[in-house]
């Protein structure tokens, strides 16, 4: 059972390891950008967010106004709304200001980490120590990318680029050996993913909203008819 | 960049924290409609789906690149091995591929 502090460092150790290229790329471009280190490391200190930092740096290059990149980083990052609902099912009770801590370190990846777990609850400890090792990855290698400025040799930092991937497809399939309902839901949602990507419908921070949404109502709906149908079944064996 | 940038920082943090932090502080042990709290144990698996595809296959411009590490991945987690292992060795077995 993944309960304790450091049992939470080791599992979001793999998220260190995945955020180690990522935030170093970041720290190289930021600096390219024109940012200066403090600027730069600030950025991964308070807003903590891969995707609409990278975002941000290509607008603030291409002199987009402030406040669009703030509503820019407000899309990206709806889909963390469903994730803590989700998490907020599977945690233990805390005080308010714990939770209101550890949400601040709810990513794409330590919310895989933690909702994947197979405890029925998780553990504010646990929750911390996911988080922080996670965070601390991120920021010291934003600082650590702009100092150095150099990239890691070709051949790995192509290799690296898949190790978040590898990660999320690491937490998935054990959850989906055996359970139907998990291969059926990540399925729809990687399949509906596609279709708005390829189609260009919607931008990322709101195709993956709607397609994990998408997903998870519609085989909810599927499975609560088919228990439906299954107690009607048996309640006319019954009568019969 | 001067006091602007540290404005847009500040409205960027905001952005990011507040849907982090709402659902999971306001939703606090509230007892939900059993086809609402359904549907939320349903997200993470569905998360992982749409966050695993496309974006796998599009890592590099060469697609084979990703399409095999997707292959690589799903083939050590299906034989049980530890997340971080799955992610290790599928460093490892890209890193071989593109120093060929």
């Amino acid at each position: 059972m993944n309960t304790t502090f450091s049992q939470g460092l080791k599992a979001g150790s793999s998220i260190a390891i995945g955020y180690f290229p990522v935030a170093l790329t970041f720290g190289l471009l930021a600096k390219t950008t024109g940012l200066s280190i403090i600027e730069a490391t600030a950025m991964s200190l308070f807003v903590y967010a891969g995707a609409a930092q990278y975002m941000a740096l290509s607008l603030l290059a291409t002199g987009v106004a402030p406040w669009l990149i703030v509503t820019n980083t407000f899309i990206v990052n709806i889909r963390h709304f469903l994730m803590t609902a989700a998490l907020s099912e599977k945690v233990e009770p805390a005080p308010r200001w714990k939770k209101a801590i550890y949400a601040f370190g709810i990513t794409d990846e330590t919310f895989s980490v933690l909702a994947t777990q197979k405890n029925r609850q998780i553990t504010t400890a646990f929750a911390f120590g996911v988080a922080l090792i996670a965070y601390s990855s991120w920021v010291i290698f934003t600082a650590v990318g702009h100092v150095i400025g150099a990239n890691l040799p070709q051949f790995l930092q192509q290799a690296m680029s898949v190790a978040l991937y590898a990660m999320f497809i690491g937490l998935l399939v054990p959850s989906m050996k055996g359970n139907r309902k998990v291969v059926l839901l990540a399925a729809i949602a990687a399949a509906i993913h596609c279709a708005l990507y390829y189609t260009h419908l919607l931008s990322t921070g709101w195709s993956i909203l709607v397609a994990t949404l998408m997903s998870a109502i519609f085989v909810e709906i599927l499975y609560v008819k088919s228990t439906k149908n299954v107690e009607r079944f048996t309640e006319q064996k019954e009568v019969n | 960049m001067g006091s602007t940038y540290w404005w847009m920082l500040l409205g960027m943090a905001i952005a990011t924290y507040v849907p982090r932090m709402i659902p999971l502080t306001i939703l606090d042990g509230k007892e939900l409609p059993p086809i609402v709290s359904g549907v939320l144990r349903n997200i993470p698996f569905a998360v992982l789906g749409a966050l695993i595809f496309p974006a796998i296959i599009h890592i590099q411009d060469d697609i084979l690149f990703g399409i095999l590490g997707a292959v690589i991945a799903f083939a050590l987690a299906f034989i049980g091995l530890d997340v971080m292992f799955v992610v290790i060795g599928t460093i490892a077995a890209l890193a071989v591929y593109s120093l060929f």
